[in-house]
């Protein structure tokens, strides 16, 4: 019988700070600006120059201490030392064995808690960018270096390996993801870099407690990537360990587009980054009365959000209403279904179009004003419009940030047909098919869809498909 | 030349042109300095520019500030905005920076000119500026001797009479030390009394910078000027400093001397009787004078040598050729490190590189690092137990005169060894200085060094002032 593997996984998360500016220094955190042009002395590291410590950023990171349950401690930077070209200074103050966060935990929204090591603070690098040759990273002719990004705040939020599944592992991603856009720290874009997960992962056979040899995964940067990486990462270690093979600990890439995971540097070839404190600044100990105010300012984690959104809904939500409400929440659009239920529109429907059309609009979606989208959902829900004139108003109010929605509906000939107008339009209808009205009168429902669709025709889809029907069936008898 | 102090009263009240004085300094430069090569760079366009700027305030009637007109020497680590800064290495040759030092900003807006920059050891590493890259500085009082060091060049700029004052950075005594092997007084405040902002870093806990002058008075009065709160360094001290020139001249009354035995009785006898005729020339100014021990100070050196070179061996991994300054190229980006590294830093910068890196390592940071850091408290406690009972210390600054050229460039430990006086208050951070009282057997200057508590700086200088007002008469040299 072969064995049965259990996999063991902890989750490194670095997470950039929503600060102004930068950790050390006053250039602007900013992504996506021009090469080179967010830098001083300071974040270019030059001779004679010192940091500053940044009190947004102590702010922000004890938020996300608060949010993970983590004690706040008295605390210190170090200098972690290593060259690379990326490294302003070839050392990267951090914090190491005095972090500002320690010993907390995450609760997956099926109640697995996942304990929290420590969140400690550190600096970004600047980016490399390799020029030349194939562009990659050994064949590359030359290197292109942004301090753009040199000297912005990261958290780092070091997981226990309590996670045994690719599921919780890609739910610990997406519910820290959500917490950190909660507590406003960050923007928890991973495809801008904000969020950057490092995977820990062993195998051992399941039911033994003894932890296996683990491979750090780097280079993950989306939630695809790292349900994948950990399952082929999982694979191999398996592979290797059932043809009486040995893991070797070491650094390994994920390579998106290969599907794999390759060896980077194995525990021998590791820096020895002689971590020291760091004399250029002083120990952070925020006070008890900071700590307080962090604590009392934190708003509702998603995981009470979600609570709330399934009491607004009657308290049982379905399966696929569950998933909407973590969608809306994940998206921060929970406010606006809520007020949009408060304010009398039905709230599944609230949620369902808030989960769907709202959710594609990305960001614009968030400007739309709960009174409008209330407004329509009444409208959509008493019949004034069809499902499908809701949701193009919707687009259209979205676009605009708002509005009213009888206006808008009017303004794009949405306007209900009068019940005269109705009774016209299907008599002549009924007048130009008379085999098939026929065979309607006789029993015939499938004909229903063809009567209703030649309405929907001549009216160019201004009829509602409800009352349509109802019509068709009180001229049947 | 006149004192600093005359000087900048003369220039405030219009009797003398500051580029009147400037180009003066400029002539006595040019004419001296071929043979003692105190300057690596004379600003003399800059100093022009900044006197008229000075006179042009007296002539408008405003206040020009405290060193009007007053030519300073700089040392080369510290930041002058378009300005070669060399620390003495190649690695930065023709690197100018694109900022002022703190220092430097505060000198001009007192109306101090800065004449040049000075002189050093690489990287302040070392006792005799014969570890400059740029050739050794002769002594000015006997050219085939050292200056001391490291700031050799701007104790022999004031010792030459090329400026009246002069700035240096002491690390583990190098302003104090080339002050006494100059003639010169030279004085290191409390850490985090002076901004280090702009100070290209040698060792971050320890560096400081200080005055040098031809009397006590014009130290104070640079001190006063440079003392004080810098938001741009986060270990700058928050309180405002007591100002000292004021009261310079108010005597030692019944002020408790400890002739510190352990800073004595190392030193060559010549020394050690001029260190004791000192003690008896406060005495019969009226302080009360004991012997003291403290056997503690013994331990200095070892931790000394251990804590500067881990420090500087990662605040001199930024000059790695990426950036700015030299760059020798190679295959890879670690080639080029290693062979503009090479290149550029000389024999004693590498050896303390190589000793900090091997101190911080993996397996050996808790038997040195570590180790050395609780001797540090150990000596803060020893000077904290010797202030209970006296008000400040008296003991030698070097164990012996100045030492010919070349005498001891091959021994890193005879070298070593002339900081054993002065690391003490470079470990506690406590202030000192260095005031010549006579000379040696061979007629060279002999330093007294005045030590006292944190923030003690207005009571050493009143100390010091007396020691200068006994001081025997220069035999000549």
């Amino acid at each position: 019988m072969s064995t049965e593997w259990e996999m063991v996984i902890g989750l490194e998360v670095h997470c950039e700070l929503a600060t102004v500016t930068k950790l050390f220094c006053g250039c602007r955190n900013s992504f996506g600006d021009e090469p080179n042009v967010n830098i001083c002395s300071v974040c270019l590291g030059l001779p004679g120059s010192l940091p500053i410590l940044n009190e947004q950023a102590v702010e922000l990171a004890m938020r996300i201490g608060a949010a993970l349950h983590c004690d706040i401690r008295p605390s210190e930077f170090a200098r972690k030392n290593y060259f690379y070209p990326d490294q302003a200074k070839d050392y990267q103050i951090s914090q190491y064995d005095r972090p500002l966060n320690v010993g907390g935990w995450l609760e997956l929204p099926d109640g697995f808690r996942v304990g929290v090591t420590r969140a400690h603070m550190e600096e970004d690098t600047g980016k490399l960018t390799h020029v030349g040759g194939s562009g990659r990273i050994n064949a590359a002719l030359h290197a292109l270096v942004d301090y753009n990004r040199s000297g912005v705040p990261l958290v780092e939020i070091v997981s226990e390996p309590d996670i045994r599944s690719v599921a919780h592992a890609r739910a610990y991603a997406a519910e820290l993801r959500g917490i950190l856009v909660a507590t406003g720290a960050s923007d928890g874009r991973m495809e801008e870099g904000s969020m950057r997960v490092d995977a820990n992962v062993s195998v051992r056979p399941a039911g033994s407690d003894v932890f296996g040899t683990r491979c750090e995964i780097k280079n993950l940067n989306s939630l695809r990537s790292l349900v994948r990486a950990i399952e082929y990462e999982a694979a191999r270690q398996i592979a290797i360990l059932e043809s009486d093979g040995v893991v070797r600990q070491e650094t390994r890439h994920w390579d998106e587009s290969a599907g794999r995971t390759e060896s980077m540097r194995s525990k021998e070839e590791a820096n020895d980054y002689r971590y020291f404190p760091e004399p250029d600044l002083v120990p952070l100990d925020p006070d008890a009365e900071w700590q307080a105010r962090v604590q009392s300012g934190l708003g509702a984690m998603p995981s009470e959000r979600r609570a709330e959104l399934a009491t607004a809904l009657g308290g049982a939500p379905s399966v696929a209403e569950t998933d909407q409400i973590r969608a809306v929440v994940d998206l921060g659009l929970d406010a606006l279904v809520s007020a949009a239920a408060e304010a009398g529109a039905p709230p599944a429907l609230a949620l369902a179009r808030a989960a769907n059309e709202v959710a594609a609009q990305g960001d614009v979606g968030l400007r739309l004003d709960a009174s409008s989208f209330a407004g329509l959902l009444a409208m959509e829900s008493d019949g004034r419009l069809s499902a499908t004139q809701s949701k193009t108003v919707l687009g259209a109010l979205i676009e605009r940030g708002g509005g009213d929605p009888v206006a808008v509906a009017k303004e794009m000939g949405f306007e209900a047909l009068g019940a005269d107008t109705l009774s016209a339009v299907l008599d002549e209808v009924i007048a130009s098919h008379p085999e098939e009205w026929a065979r309607f009168i006789g029993g015939d429902d499938k004909l229903m869809a063809m009567f209703t669709g030649e309405v929907m025709k001549a009216t160019s889809g201004k009829a509602n498909g409800k009352e349509v029907a109802a019509e068709l069936r009180r001229r049947r008898g | 030349m006149t004192g600093a102090l005359a000087l900048a009263a003369e220039v405030r009240a219009g009797k003398r042109r500051a580029r009147e004085v400037v180009e003066e300094a400029l002539a006595a430069v040019a004419e001296g300095d071929g043979d003692l090569n105190a300057f690596l760079t004379v600003l003399g366009d800059e100093a022009r520019a900044q006197a008229d700027a000075v006179d042009a305030a007296v002539a408008a009637g405003r206040d020009p500030g405290p060193l009007a007109g007053v030519p300073v020497a700089l040392k080369d680590n510290l930041c002058t905005r378009g300005a070669p800064t060399t620390c003495g290495s190649k690695i930065l040759d023709g690197w100018r920076p694109p900022y002022d030092a703190t220092v430097v900003q505060s000198l001009r807006a007192a109306g101090a000119i800065s004449l040049g920059k000075t002189n050093m050891d690489e990287f302040a590493m070392g006792s005799s500026t014969e570890n400059s890259a740029f050739g050794p500085t002769r002594n000015p009082r006997h050219t085939d001797k050292v200056p001391g060091g490291s700031s050799g060049g701007s104790a022999a700029a004031v010792a030459a009479g090329f400026a009246p004052l002069g700035l240096g950075s002491d690390t583990g005594g190098s302003i104090r030390q080339p002050a006494a092997l100059c003639g010169v007084v030279g004085m290191k405040p409390t850490y985090g009394r002076i901004s280090r902002y702009g100070l290209v870093a040698f060792a971050s806990s320890l560096d400081q910078i200080g005055p040098f002058a031809a009397t006590v008075e014009d130290a104070a009065l640079l001190y006063d000027v440079l003392a004080g709160h810098d938001p741009l360094d986060s270990t700058s001290l928050p309180s405002i400093p007591e100002p000292t020139l004021a009261s310079v001249h108010e005597g030692v009354e019944g002020i408790r001397v400890g002739l510190c035995r352990d800073l004595v009785d190392g030193c060559a006898p010549d020394v050690a009787a001029r260190v004791h005729g000192a003690a008896d020339a406060l005495t019969g100014a009226g302080a009360k004078v004991e012997e003291i021990s403290v056997p503690e100070f013994a331990y200095g050196l070892s931790a000394y040598y251990l804590i500067a070179p881990a420090e500087a061996s990662s605040n001199l991994a930024r000059y790695d050729g990426v950036r700015y300054g030299l760059r020798v190229d190679g295959e890879d980006s670690e080639a080029m490190n290693t062979a503009t590294r090479t290149a550029g830093f000389g024999a004693e910068v590498k050896r303390r590189v190589m000793l900090g890196t091997y101190a911080l390592s993996a397996g050996y940071y808790d038997a040195y690092y570590a180790q050395a850091q609780r001797v540090r408290t150990l000596v803060m406690r020893a000077f904290d137990r010797a202030y209970e009972s006296v008000d400040v210390l008296l003991g030698a600054t070097a164990p012996t005169t100045a030492f010919d050229l070349g005498a001891k460039v091959d021994n890193p430990m005879a070298m070593y060894m002339n900081d054993v006086c002065t690391i003490p208050s470079n470990l506690s951070g406590h202030p000192a200085a260095s005031v010549p009282f006579g000379t040696g057997d061979d007629g060279l200057p002999v330093g007294v060094q005045v030590l006292a508590p944190a923030l003690g700086e207005a009571i050493l200088f009143r100390v010091a002032q007396v020691v200068e007002d006994r001081a025997p008469q220069r035999s000549g040299s």
